[in-house]
């Protein structure tokens, strides 16, 4: 049975219409055991077959473990976004983006193929005096209204600056990772493993975390 | 697999920077949201700046006091505003704070989180209210570790645990119903009696799981690295004892946010805006709506209601103050700043 309703394809053919250049999907799996990535296969399927300009690609984690290493994927599923030129600009999503995620993964689709607003000018000054790499954890849960702002938000910056890299980690499916940085409350930002916040803050606070890394 | 749609089609209707508007709405909950549907359909230029479309709806699983919807989740309720806010064309502004008001030469100038800046002749505030904290010891230390306030965000992550819910209200006991479903225990504290609508309360006794301890005062939130339970104080006894718990989920009520506007109107000891029977601040031009205001009660259908009446009464004003509607945006000034 399709995931998608004939509704939900009509809005998203519609979304995807504004779309400038075109996003590859690339999409880490691996044999058993791996609860969601058949899930998360169909659905990365279905939204490439609604427009040309998508693009699905395939790894497997340990079969394909260069191109994992290129992209700094560890767990699946994981989705990589990637640019016109196939570059990878640091959108990433741990987990099906399913739930609310699904406007954070339509959002960074858009944000990727060149159709969203940019950054506002001052930002990006801000983020060219960045020199040391960050990277941007945002932990969610799937039921969480909130959540998908702040990781689109991290996805902004990552776009913003070729030295951030920003990825979706849902809580849920990779427990052990939220375990490990003590998550009871989403969304739980951390940036470098290091400096933390919770809950969906402006991009300020995301800055002012950000610059304790350099 | 569910997935929750809440996209608008970015077809570049957000707010324009170097126009003056009518009225800019602050706010995407139910206020603001019927608040700018009433402006727009009276012709006014309108548009939304909202740090959270949907406000604290959202996070409702079921609402089922709205007239006309016997029960539908927050979210689903919310999205029929937005739909119908949307086919009107107002431009929205997303995820965005106001951090600072001026007023010069009878124009507003808004100061966004985003570092842009907005002008309008007249301002609807409807930013809603925010979960009120207990203000115990042990609350900020352990907020994000055991310390919640959105159970169906946070709900998962205490699967098979033990919970206590502090509060006795309707939100309160509708976590304490949904958590029932995900944690091996939940405790429902409330300081005094249950003041939930019966029609909740009934389904409380039905779900084995819940304890519910009344006339309890949390004292403490305890813990090591994360939370390990609650010290109250039984008010009937005088005891304070402990009830062990993995996580506490606070729904004691809400706190307006009014803090941005604190220099601009007159609040109330509670920090709510002080409004007339027709929002109207202490700042001519400024009006306000829903539960950030002072109007009793805050409810979903209470808050609709009022930003319609506050966008009749922004159009009454723009039609009497000839001076107010007839302005224009001088370039220069806004340079210069």
């Amino acid at each position: 049975m399709a995931l998608l309703n004939e509704e939900v394809r009509g809005q998203l053919k519609e979304f995807f219409g504004l779309m400038k250049d075109d996003v590859t999907i690339a999409l880490f799996t691996k044999e058993e055991p791996c609860e969601t990535c058949k899930e998360t296969r169909e659905f990365m399927g279905e939204i490439e077959s609604i427009t040309e300009k998508i693009h699905l690609e395939e790894f497997d984690l340990d079969k394909d473990h260069e191109k994992a290493k290129e992209y700094n994927v560890v767990m699946t599923p994981s989705i990589v976004l990637l640019d016109g030129e196939k570059n990878h600009r640091g959108v990433k999503f741990n987990g099906i983006p399913a739930g609310h995620e699904v406007n954070s993964f339509i959002k960074g689709i858009m944000e990727i193929s060149g159709a969203a607003d940019q950054l506002p000018e001052s930002y990006q000054e801000e983020l060219k005096t960045i020199t040391k790499p960050v990277n941007i954890k945002v932990f969610v849960t799937l039921g969480c209204p909130h959540c998908a702002g702040a990781v689109e938000k991290a996805h902004k910056l990552a776009l913003g600056s070729d030295l951030i890299d920003a990825e979706m980690i849902e809580a849920q499916t990779f427990s052990e990772v939220a375990n490990k940085f003590q998550v009871s409350s989403v969304p739980k930002v951390v940036i470098n493993d290091e400096f933390e916040f919770v809950g969906n803050q402006t991009l300020d606070t995301f800055l002012e975390e950000i610059r304790k890394t350099q | 697999m569910e997935l929750n749609f809440n996209m608008t089609k970015d077809k570049g209707l957000t707010p324009e920077k170097d126009k003056l508007y009518d009225t800019l709405v602050i706010g995407g909950g139910p206020a603001g949201l019927n608040a700018a549907l009433y402006a727009k359909r009276k012709g006014l230029d309108v548009a939304i700046i909202s740090e959270r479309m949907g406000g604290q709806v959202m996070d409702t699983s079921t609402v089922e006091n709205y007239l006309g919807t016997k029960s539908l989740s927050g979210e689903g309720l919310v999205n029929t505003f937005i739909e119908h806010v949307e086919s009107l064309k107002i431009p929205v502004l997303k995820e965005v704070k106001v951090e600072n008001i001026e007023r010069r030469d009878n124009i507003f100038h808004l100061s966004l989180s985003n570092r842009e800046t907005y002008f309008t002749k007249t301002l609807i505030l409807a930013t809603g209210s925010k979960p009120r904290k207990l203000n115990v010891p042990g609350e900020k230390e352990f907020s994000g570790k055991g310390v919640a306030y959105c159970a169906i965000c946070d709900g998962p992550f205490f699967e098979g645990l033990e919970v206590v819910i502090a509060g006795g209200g309707n939100t309160a006991v509708e976590s304490a119903i949904d958590l029932a479903k995900i944690a091996s225990k939940v405790k429902l504290v409330h300081r005094s009696q249950l003041r939930a609508d019966n029609i909740l309360v009934d389904q409380l006794s039905s779900y084995k799981n819940i304890e519910v301890h009344l006339e309890t005062q949390i004292k403490e939130i305890l813990g090591e690295a994360m939370v390990t339970g609650i010290k109250v104080l039984d008010r009937a006894s005088g005891e304070e004892k402990l009830i062990s718990a993995n996580g506490i989920f606070v729904e004691i009520g809400y706190l307006p946010n009014s803090d941005p506007f604190k220099d601009l109107v007159d609040l109330n000891e509670r920090g709510e805006i002080i409004v007339d029977d027709y929002g109207r601040t202490n700042v001519e031009g400024v009006f306000a709506a829903g539960d950030i205001t002072t109007i009793p009660y805050k409810q979903i259908i209470l808050s609709a209601g009022d930003g319609a009446k506050v966008a009749l009464a922004v159009n009454d004003f723009l039609n009497t103050h000839e001076a107010i509607r007839n302005i224009t945006l001088d370039k220069q000034n806004v340079i210069a700043k």
